[in-house]
């Protein structure tokens, strides 16, 4: 018996782990184009999704990708449920875990809340995004969705542009961009880009232009939902936009364009620049479905993907 | 500094008859001999240098801690002056004093007075009360200050909270002259720390947690110091993380002011890094900070600008400590494991001497509050503690006096225990 597995954040992964689940992804990507999408992999295991943020993207995302891999699936949300009645993350963990569940997918506003239900639960646990530290399902899509655009992962240049100070996006990236050696430069106003990020192995700078250099030019939202009342990290969304949006003017032919979404037009990225074929903001959806079946199947199975059957039509 | 006051009740004990002998090392008096320490009653009768003594074995002043949570009144659950005190005899202390942050606040004589009578049935040890400055902590009006030290106020602190108010502070040390005891500062500038976790730096950049900068605690080190200065009253700076701070209240000395400060075992002892397993026991305010701010804190302890060592004992109840990180409120236990931890991460790598770590414990907070100071002298009182170097131990959630276990310890092996504890004559701890 192997210590049971997680994915509680890209430290868990080495760079054989990452290129194994992209080939995964890949062998998985192939099935989407098939009439019958279903396969019988994860037939009769329990994936439970408990989600204590909303979440819209990133859980159709999770219950899909399980669901075409056909496992069973439940949603736990923290709105109308007992978590609403003052149960501690602790209790429901373990009130989840006498269903055995294989895999529980956690969403949680604070940092380290998926590690808790690990340590409570016999299941594996999936982080789907921890307060502002990590969102490992993403970062691995993103990479998926560079390699197959470039045919590659090392050596190319990222610069993420925007929020870094809230975003577990951008912590996972730059993580996830530095173990399969890619480079990365940070790109915001000093109030967002957090003091020390440098030592995770990026460069910084607050001049939009610094994007120029880079391969892939990866725009995050700005989180209004994340600045408490009072505490303005930019004066305002209109001078952001003016000197951190991302215009046509500011990306170059030759460059690729990503963005997490949702996405805020005329904020954080022109419209024209979104809608361009420069991005892959479509991309990274569809490779959030396969990439997320992708780490289910590595997680419950151990093994690189053998053969892809899809599920027998009775 | 102040004179003596009896500040420090404890329940009745009568003194105890016994001899001991170990090194005798009491580096307030530059004593440090093998020798045979005789009590009677309490009292040291005689001290008889002997060849030889047991090398481990150490008989020290009895520390004292300036900076405890008692949690009691309203949070019995978590702490009682019994459980308190028990704690802190087993941590080799003979005398603490206790934090107003409780619910009620100690902020009128009739809460101190009924605070001291519980004392008086239950403490284990001399146990003192600080009064808060402010009423409710509200940082609004002052307290009535000379009313509470004629109750028994040992200091005046709102602990857990500033005085944001520099007007407000300004005041509290101008009236605290009609009090004649000291102010004990938690220095916080709150519109620089609100919602800061963390220290602020790599760490905290990397993890995702809102940083508590450096600056969140020396700019209001900063204001204190001049507002002491201006006022010419003395002021104790509590729980100091940042090596700016350290530095301010360095120069703060040389030019006369009467201020003196505390760090914790925490802060001496660790860093920021420890926060990376994202145990809500490692969440503490101030935070653990940088290798360097570590660096300055052991100068300061080293120099004398820091002459107390104080624990910040802060017991949490378990479920509010096993959620997440975040979540979690700020605070860990110290007053059984202070000794071990500085023994273990600093006396045995060699980072301080024991024999200024021992005057840091007992001496140094003795005097900035002028508490009774223990001393291994013949006719004193017996405040005693009998360390053994070298024995270890691991820190096991069950195996604390205290009723709470949020120690940032939990699990590790340390090095050093307390065998015997002996408080104003009375033996109180024999592990």
């Amino acid at each position: 018996m192997t210590e049971r597995r997680h994915l509680l954040g890209v430290g868990d992964l080495t760079r054989d782990g990452v290129e194994r689940i992209l080939d995964t992804s890949r062998a998985l990507e192939r099935t989407l184009d098939r009439e019958m999408k279903k396969l019988p992999t994860l037939r009769g295991r329990l994936v439970v999704h408990l989600f204590y943020e909303s979440s819209t993207r990133t859980l159709s995302s999770f219950e899909l990708a399980a669901k075409r891999l056909s496992a069973d699936t439940m949603v736990l949300r923290a709105t109308g449920s007992s978590v609403d009645k003052g149960e501690s993350l602790k209790d429901t963990a373990l009130t989840l875990g006498a269903y055995d569940p294989d895999v529980i997918v956690v969403r949680h506003p604070h940092a380290g809340a998926p590690g808790i239900v690990a340590s409570h639960t016999g299941a594996h646990v999936v982080n789907a995004g921890d307060g502002k530290h990590q969102h490992p399902t993403q970062a691995l899509l993103d990479l998926f969705t560079i390699r197959e655009a470039l045919g590659r992962l090392d050596g190319v240049h990222v610069a993420i542009v925007g929020d870094v100070l809230h975003s577990r996006v951008a912590r996972s990236l730059i993580e996830a961009l530095r173990l399969v050696g890619s480079t990365t430069t940070l790109v915001g106003p000093p109030t967002l880009i957090p003091p020390g990020i440098e030592s995770m192995g990026c460069t910084v700078s607050h001049d939009i232009e610094a994007l120029r250099h880079a391969d892939v030019v990866y725009v995050l939202r700005m989180q209004r939902e994340r600045m408490l009342p009072g505490a303005a990290f930019v004066p305002s969304l209109r001078e952001y936009a003016s000197l951190y949006g991302v215009t046509p003017e500011r990306v170059g032919p030759s460059q690729l364009v990503m963005h997490p979404g949702p996405m805020n037009r005329g904020v954080e990225i022109d419209p024209r620049v979104a809608d361009s074929g420069a991005s892959l903001v479509t991309n990274q959806v569809r490779s959030g479905l396969v990439v997320r079946m992708a780490v289910l199947y590595d997680l419950l199975t151990a093994g690189p993907l053998v053969a892809v059957e899809p599920l027998a039509v009775a | 500094m102040l004179p003596a006051a009896n500040v420090l009740v404890r329940r009745e004990a009568p003194g105890d008859t016994f001899t001991l002998v170990a090194r005798v090392l009491d580096p307030g008096q530059g004593l440090d001999v093998p020798a045979a320490v005789r009590v009677e009653d309490g009292i040291i009768v005689a001290i008889e240098p002997r060849a030889t003594a047991p090398a481990q074995l150490v008989l020290a002043p009895a520390f004292v801690d300036p900076h405890v949570h008692l949690r009691t009144p309203g949070r019995e659950d978590e702490e009682t002056i019994a459980t308190g005190t028990a704690a802190a005899a087993a941590g080799g202390y003979c005398a603490i004093l206790a934090m107003p942050n409780t619910d009620p606040v100690v902020d009128s004589a009739s809460v101190l007075s009924s605070l001291l009578d519980r004392a008086r049935d239950e403490a284990l040890i001399p146990t003192g009360f600080m009064a808060a400055i402010s009423k409710n902590l509200a940082g609004e009006e002052l307290t009535e200050m000379a009313e509470l030290a004629g109750a028994g106020a040992a200091a005046f602190t709102d602990d857990g909270l500033p005085v944001s108010e520099a007007g407000l502070m300004r005041r509290a040390l101008q009236y605290s002259a009609l009090a004649g005891r000291p102010l004990a500062l938690h220095c916080e500038e709150r519109s620089l720390t609100r919602d800061g976790q963390m220290h602020e730096g790599a760490v905290s950049a990397e993890l995702g947690l809102s940083g508590w900068p450096s600056l969140g605690e020396s700019l209001m080190v900063e204001r204190d110091l001049a507002l002491a200065a201006d006022e010419g009253r003395p002021v104790h700076l509590m729980h100091l993380s940042a090596r700016e701070s350290v530095a301010a209240l360095r120069r703060a000395c040389a030019s006369g002011v009467e201020a003196s400060g505390e760090a914790t075992p925490h802060h001496l002892c660790m860093t920021d890094e420890l926060v990376r397993t994202l145990d809500p026991n490692t969440k503490m305010n101030p935070p653990v900070r940088a290798e360097d701010d570590r660096r300055a804190l052991l100068e300061g302890i080293r120099d004398g600008t820091i002459s107390c060592i104080a624990t910040d004992h802060a017991p949490h109840a378990l479920h509010e400590k096993e959620g997440s990180f975040e979540e979690a409120p700020f605070g860990v236990t110290g007053l059984e494991t202070a000794f071990a931890a500085l023994n273990t991460f600093l006396v045995g790598p060699g980072e301080l001497p024991l024999g200024i770590v021992l005057e840091r414990l007992s001496r140094g907070p003795a005097a900035v509050f002028g508490l009774p100071v223990p001393r291994i002298a013949v006719g004193e009182t017996a405040n005693l503690v009998l360390l053994d170097l070298d024995a270890e131990w691991v820190v096991e959630p069950d195996g604390f006096k205290s009723r709470s276990a949020n120690s940032w310890l939990l699990g590790r092996a340390l090095r050093g225990t307390i065998v015997r504890t002996i408080a104003a004559g009375a033996e109180v701890h024999a592990a």
